[in-house]
């Protein structure tokens, strides 16, 4: 059944029980995206070691989140954190950017376990153009406040 | 509302519109549900499209040729038959690319009535002065009167609404006051189905010298609608949700008021005479229609009222009341299914919102499009409105007079799988 292919149990796992999920202090900055075609909404916060933002060796030491949206969105949030915390901010880049070109690729795209993690249950959603937006929220929100912390270095 | 009107074939209305033939997700049969975003369309007005595109296709009001001559006569009584179809005088309607650019029209011109000559000065706004709207609008009859003021520093009120999803009329005499220079409103809400009462609202408006703007999209489609009686200065609604082609909508308003009103977009056509220091303007409603027009388009939407009104808006009227009804009932018989709006009958039309305890409207749609049954999901262009109902998104289910109880059914059904298969039934 199509449906199964889409909502894998890993995502409706991280629905469910999703992981990371509140906002947490302390953090660097903090980006709020929302989807204007359904109104999802995300606040992510980031925390980086020493707050070096600019230095794309510096880890990212915490992510924390709160929203409101489908399950491909709040899945794919959750699933986010477990992808980056702990990494470095380039490595969670390297992940953001197989992330997308998974998300884009139209169901064309074989997704690397070793990079993606659980994020290679988002495979099936690739296939429905509509539901990209939703599973790239959460991503964008994470991008957006590690450059805000960036920002927020150079005027220190 | 009772009707003695002759239920509709439907088996012979399906026929008409091919693509309800079709499957969809691995052979599911198409139920859809979604012609309040757009409608389909019977091979009537893609047919009549053809047939003006291969025989008569030229430049409206231009050209010493017979195809120009052909096209323009086309085009002329695609309007003639529009403006019957709602109660109008065709110079009273105007065709604009869709509703959207027909609230524009009026927004635009009534900033740039500033600075036309005196028979413009009842449109002006200013500081001091009041536009009030709805809290049910689409954000189509929203946005622009936001921005008009801000672009004149007029203030901009509105109409609350009730945990029903009506219109709350109760400070209607404190909101609308003699600074009130325009009242606009929704006839029927795309979200809540509300019909608003227009009558009151008119009323209200004539008294203190307002001028009303009426969103019909919703209404002129599915309604009965004679904008004459309503007694409203403009209306605007869209072809391609009335079984008629996307490109052209239309703007209605009232001869005295068109007369008056300054243009918005200038160029070709519009014009009465052109010299290199400035020009004077035709009258409407060739005065807001710069530029050769949109013509099949303008021919298919005459097609559809053409389709519309053979079938017969009363009829059509009554079968969407029926299909309500039917779906009203079985979804409040759903527990953990709540719908967003009125849920009795009484002013309502065709449009059923609703949310599904632990399924996020997202994943209820998609779950929809797997059995075929094609939904809108979302806001619905009234994110106002939902933050008003405290709902942050919505499943939006909405009839139209190819659907039947069998679509019903399979609304209900799909309804309760995504209850099923995200574990809250």
């Amino acid at each position: 059944m199509q449906l199964d292919q889409m909502y894998q149990e890993i995502i409706l796992d991280h629905y469910k029980n999703p992981h990371g999920r509140g906002l947490r202090e302390p953090f660097d900055a903090e980006s709020h995206q929302i989807n204007p075609v359904c109104g999802d909404e995300v606040s992510l916060r980031v925390n980086l070691d020493g707050a070096h933002g600019t230095d794309p060796s510096a880890t990212v030491v915490d992510v924390s989140y709160d929203g409101q949206g489908c399950s491909i969105s709040q899945a794919a949030t959750s699933v986010l954190t477990d992808l980056v915390i702990g990494r470095t901010v380039q490595e969670a880049f390297d992940v953001h950017a197989a992330f997308v070109e998974l998300m884009q690729g139209r169901g064309q795209v074989e997704p690397d376990e070793d990079v993606l993690g659980d994020g290679i249950a988002f495979a099936g959603v690739a296939k429905y153009p509509a539901r990209v937006k939703c599973a790239l929220l959460g991503w964008m929100a994470f991008k957006d406040a590690v450059s805000r912390s960036t920002g927020k270095e150079e005027t220190r | 509302m009772t009707s003695t009107a002759t239920p509709l074939d439907i088996v012979t209305i399906k026929a008409d519109f091919p693509i309800l033939a079709r499957t969809v997700r691995d052979g599911k049969r198409l139920v859809y549900l979604d012609s309040g975003a757009t409608a389909q369309r019977p091979t009537q007005v893609l047919d009549a499209e053809r047939a003006f595109l291969e025989t008569s296709n030229a430049a409206v009001h231009r050209g010493a040729h017979q195809l120009a001559e052909e096209a323009t006569d086309a085009y002329e009584s695609a309007r003639a038959r529009v403006a019957r179809f709602v109660g109008a005088r065709p110079e009273e309607v105007v065709f604009t690319k869709n509703a959207t650019e027909g609230l524009n029209l009026v927004a635009y011109a009534m900033s740039n009535a500033a600075t036309s000559g005196p028979e413009a000065e009842r449109f002006r706004v200013g500081p001091g002065d009041e536009i009030v709207v709805t809290e049910m609008e689409h954000h189509a009859n929203l946005v622009p009167w936001q921005q008009l003021c801000q672009r004149t520093g007029a203030t901009l009120r509105w109409f609350g609404v009730t945990d029903e999803g009506r219109l709350d009329l109760a400070d209607l005499d404190e909101l609308v006051t003699e600074r009130t220079r325009v009242v606009a409103f929704t006839h029927q809400s795309n979200v809540l189905g509300t019909v608003n009462p227009v009558a009151a609202l008119v009323e209200r408006a004539r008294q203190v010298g307002a001028l009303t703007v009426v969103d019909a999209c919703q209404s002129v489609p599915h309604l009965p609608v004679d904008l004459d009686q309503l007694g409203v200065d403009f209306a605007v609604f869209s072809g391609h949700k009335m079984l008629g082609p996307s490109g052209v909508g239309v703007l209605y308003g009232r001869s005295e008021l068109l007369e008056a009103l300054p243009p918005f977009v200038t160029g070709g056509s519009m014009i009465e005479m052109v010299r290199m220091e400035s020009s004077t303007f035709a009258p409407p409603p060739q005065r807001f229609e710069a530029g050769v027009p949109m013509t099949s388009q303008a021919v298919g939407l005459g097609a559809a009222v053409d389709y519309l009104s053979v079938v017969g808006m009363e009829r059509i009227a009554a079968h969407e009341h029926l299909l309500t009804e039917a779906a009203l009932s079985a979804l409040s018989e759903i527990p953990g299914v709540t719908v967003v709006g009125p849920t009795t009958m009484v002013d309502r039309g065709g449009a059923v919102s609703f949310t599904v305890d632990g399924v996020h409207p997202h994943d209820a749609g998609q779950v929809l499009d797997s059995v075929g049954v094609a939904v809108r999901v979302g806001h619905h262009c009234a994110w106002p409105l939902h933050r008003r109902m405290a709902v942050p998104a919505t499943v939006r289910a909405t009839f139209y007079l190819y659907n039947d109880l069998d679509d019903v059914t399979a609304l209900v059904e799909g309804v309760r799988e995504a209850q099923r298969f995200f574990g809250t039934a």
